[in-house]
């Protein structure tokens, strides 16, 4: 950073401070302590983005375990207990520890940009989302080290397999850690999204109107809102299950008037919502990267934003297909029937203007637009596999077979992933400030998407003559064999194309010989391309007056009155928030919070009753309560900083 | 300039774009979000309360160790609670920071009492004589009403307490002397949350209490 040019006004912003049991970092702090302390949102963008491709590396691990076990008939590279770990840790990693925190990286990353905001509205808060992600992830792979080991649960954990009557192994731990990572992790997304929520509402640059949103700041706030309005079903049904196995209640025990019914409601009220929390992100990006690589304006830019709404809207009335032979009644699975495949229509909304933005346009084919392209197609596939299990007798035949896997790795890898790497491919020189491998990332590219075929699509074949989901092995004489092993063999394909892909993305800012990005590499079309890569700490020397909705492209081409304006600069500078501890010192409280309630129990070894221990909990809850008082006290505080005229 | 610096910076509101201040959209946020875990805690009960009416084939009667009164009193202890919360925005938002004490301090204490009212009927349900409301059985069988209603209003309790532990926390920077019209919108962003959490208790008075006698 061109540190010179930056006149400190206050270079030592702890003597206010020093007094403080945690002293204050400053504006200069390096190193550790920096990332430690960070409220930037870029930084914390990165570390989300980070600590999510490693979770994807060791999610990549379950799955060829998986696919491993399942080379042959009756094989024994996993025994029967460990083959339902496998696929319930790499189901659970791959939604909470990858997907959503990609998206996360990005959101943070990118949406404060395309407003023109410095930051986030809530900096602090927006850390300790960041360390209670990474808490969760601990929470839920320490599961393998204690009794029972992993839970063997199904990502969905369905009653009764959560019934500590039915563990297999006596006391089994698994479900515990599982239900508490995903609580905190749950309060991670809910924290974010409040506080994204607030970000778009109200820390737009003047003349950023909604309407002139970039279609990713759109997607973001959507996503926020399904994520606000979703997790809570899931947090009370854990809740509700915490209680069954910790104290007793009868929620979901059937032997005692409870349901399982109702925890699949419960969970699958929050689990569709989530799969569009999951691929929204997606849509999102792939719009911003479509126009560019395209030279065209988006094609239907109210339209793509208004089915995005309604995709979000109507997400939570088709729960219920995924319950359609639990036997709900002729009345209730109709009517989710029906609303399932209109769901569909906005979604297919979204694919033709894509397409009709291409349409006419002088296509680049470079890494983004070719993940942007595999997106498309891909995840159209998927969406007709999801169109032909919402009718009801179709998904008789369906459910619970290799053809759901295929319909939702489809609209998962081939959709989310895809799109969230083509944001990688399309991000990463604004972040680094270096352009990638141009040829190395067409490589990736390659490998993934035949990789990606080679495992999935046989799945769908092999679905249909039967071959089904969550089952440890299979007998000879069905003729599963060649076509599992062509899946294997893809899954190993894939995996090296995804490796490859991470290896360059996190060695980028490292790699010396890549060459410089410059402000706008790809002659892109939204705000934050009009800042320097990589972005200054303070994003904007001077706040921007928006006059257009593509203002980047406008800047350079549109008529005079279309150009953006800088609001003056003032002698008083940049405010920037100061670092903080207490987002740390509050996550590591959570932290220790689930940790004792995870074991507070043990069993006096004489009389056999239950002997509770609360207090590492309430000394993890303590430590979370002074953080937060701590934090109240601290305040936003600050410095100034001095950009240059236009140094952004 | 550089005189000023020496003091830590003082934080002005910041302009935002739609001019409710951040930390207002943040509590309408989270209230959406809040009636999200209460619209699942609610129909839980609601579910279960029929499907499971009998206990070892007797008809259960929830009525018989219901206490309307004491609920009905307690309802309107935290109703009344509300009243001095308005009444402490108002008065901070004029500045009368003796008024602004005092209403707080009322709220507190109506709060407080609701809780132990809670307190009281918890521990009164699960030891009555005979007629024992535990988590997980009705008069020493298995049964989900007592799951459904303890871990309900438990929430609610809960929601409760927090309130009152962050209106003790305003009382007690009332005494620090920096109290000021400035803390005025973040005393109203509390006030959301406790006129909620009192709404959330008009929907679960009638759907858990009233209408056992009822239906
Ligand atoms: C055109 C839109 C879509 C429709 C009509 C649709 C429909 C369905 C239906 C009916 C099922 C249940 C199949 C069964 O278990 O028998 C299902 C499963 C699933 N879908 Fe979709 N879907 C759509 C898009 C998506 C998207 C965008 C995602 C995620 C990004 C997704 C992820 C999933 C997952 C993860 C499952 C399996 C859940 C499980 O049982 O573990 N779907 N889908
Ligand atoms: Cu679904």
């Amino acid at each position: 950073m061109a540190t010179e040019s930056l006149k400190y006004l206050n270079p030592d912003s702890e003597t206010e401070v020093k007094t403080k049991v945690f002293p204050r970092p400053g504006q200069n702090t390096k190193g550790i302590i920096n990332w430690l302390t960070t409220i930037d949102h870029k930084k914390i963008g990165i570390m989300y983005g980070m600590a999510a491709l490693f979770f994807l590396i060791l999610g990549g691990l379950e799955a060829l375990l998986i696919r491993s076990q399942l080379w042959n008939h009756n094989m024994d590279v996993l025994t029967n207990r460990e083959y339902n770990q496998m696929f319930t840790m790499h189901g659970t990693t791959m939604v909470f520890l990858v997907i959503m925190p990609l998206s996360a990286a990005f959101f943070n990353f990118i949406m404060p940009l395309q407003i023109g905001a410095r930051d986030v509205a809530f900096p602090r808060m927006n850390t300790l989302s960041l360390w209670c992600f990474i808490a969760g992830g601990i929470v839920l792979n320490l599961s393998w080290f204690f009794t029972g080991g992993s839970p063997a649960i199904g990502w969905f954990g369905y009653a009764p397999l959560t019934d500590t009557r039915f563990a297999e192994v006596l006391g089994d731990m698994g479900p515990d850690f599982w239900i508490f990572s995903l609580q905190i992790l749950g309060l991670a997304s809910l924290l974010a999204s409040f506080n994204f929520i607030t970000t778009i509402i109200n820390m737009r640059a003047p003349g950023m109107t909604m309407m002139r949103l970039p279609v990713f700041t759109w997607m973001t706030l959507i996503v926020s809102f399904l994520i606000i309005l979703a997790f809570p079903a899931i947090t009370i049904a854990l809740v509700e299950l915490m209680f069954d196995r910790t104290y007793g209640t009868n929620f979901y025990d059937f032997l005692e008037g409870g349901k399982p019914h109702l925890w699949q409601h419960l969970f699958w009220i929050f689990g569709h919502p989530e799969v569009y929390i999951l691929i929204l992100p997606a849509m999102g990006i792939v719009s911003e990267i479509i126009p560019v690589f395209s030279r065209k304006p988006l094609f239907g830019y109210g339209l793509i934003i208004f089915s995005g709404a309604i995709i979000g809207f109507m997400g939570f009335a088709v729960w219920s297909h995924h319950m359609f032979t639990t036997g709900m009644g002729i009345v209730a699975t109709s009517a989710f029937s029906i609303l399932t495949m209109l769901i569909a229509i906005p979604t297919g909304v979204k694919i033709f203007n894509w397409i009709g933005t291409m349409w006419g346009g002088r296509i680049r084919f470079e890494t983004p637009m070719l993940f942007a392209l595999g997106f498309i197609t891909m995840f159209m596939v998927g969406g007709f596999t999801g169109i032909m299990h919402s009718s009801v007798p179709i998904d008789a035949q369906h459910q619970d077979s290799y053809f759901v896997v295929a319909h939702f790795h489809y609209v998962l890898i081939g959709g989310a992933l895809f799109g969230l790497f083509a944001g990688f491919y399309f991000w990463l020189p604004k972040l680094t400030g270096k352009m990638l491998n141009e040829k190395l990332g067409k490589f990736v590219f390659t490998l993934m998407f035949i990789g990606f075929n080679l495992t999935f699509f046989p799945m769908h074949y092999l679905g249909m003559i039967g071959q089904p989901r969550r089952t440890h092995s299979y007998n000879e004489g069905h003729g599963f064999e060649t076509w599992n092993q062509i899946a294997t063999i893809g899954a190993f394909i894939l995996g090296v194309g995804i490796v490859i892909g991470v290896y360059q993305f996190v060695t980028a800012a490292f790699n010396k010989k890549l060459k410089p990005a410059g402000k706008n590499p790809w002659d892109a079309r939204t705000l934050e391309w009009t800042l320097s890569s990589p972005v200054k700490e303070y994003n904007f020397a001077r706040t921007p007056i928006i006059k257009a909705r593509d203002q980047a492209w406008e800047n350079n081409y549109g008529p005079e009155e279309n150009h953006s304006q800088k609001e003056p600069l003032d002698d008083h500078g940049v405010h920037m928030p100061d670092r903080s501890w207490y987002p740390l010192i509050t996550g590591l409280g959570f932290l220790g919070l689930v940790l004792g309630m995870l074991f507070h129990q043990s069993v006096d070894v004489n009389t056999g009753e239950i002997i509770r221990n609360y207090t590492p909990a309430i000394a993890g809850g303590v430590v979370a309560i002074l953080g937060i008082i701590m934090w109240a006290i601290e305040g936003p505080a600050g410095y100034h900083l001095f950009p240059k005229e236009d140094e952004e | 300039m550089s005189e000023a610096s020496a003091h830590a910076i003082d934080h002005h509101e910041p302009v935002t774009s739609t001019g409710i201040p951040n930390k207002k959209v943040l509590m309408w946020a989270f209230l959406g979000s809040d009636c999200m875990f209460f619209g699942t805690l609610i129909s839980t009960h609601l579910i279960y309360r029929k499907i499971s009416a009998t206990v070892g084939g007797n008809f259960l009667d929830i009525r018989d160790i219901f206490d309307i009164e004491l609920t009905s009193f307690s309802t309107f202890i935290l109703l009344a609670s509300s009243l001095f919360m308005a009444l402490a925005v108002s008065a901070i938002h004029k500045g009368n920071l003796n008024s602004t004490r005092w209403m707080l301090f009322g709220t507190i204490v109506f709060g407080a009492i609701f809780l132990a009212c809670q307190v009281y009927e918890f521990t009164h349900f699960v030891h009555a004589p005979g007629n024992e409301l535990t988590l997980s059985s009705y008069r020493g069988e298995p049964h989900v009403f007592g799951s459904t209603f303890y871990v309900l209003t438990g929430t609610h309790g809960t929601h409760v307490a927090i309130g009152v532990f962050w209106l003790i926390g305003w009382l007690i920077y009332s005494f620090t002397g920096k109290m000021s019209t400035a803390d005025a919108m973040d005393i109203e962003c509390c006030g959301l949350y406790w006129h909620f959490v009192d709404i959330v208790w008009i929907l679960i008075f009638p759907v858990v209490y009233l209408m056992e006698y009822a239906f």
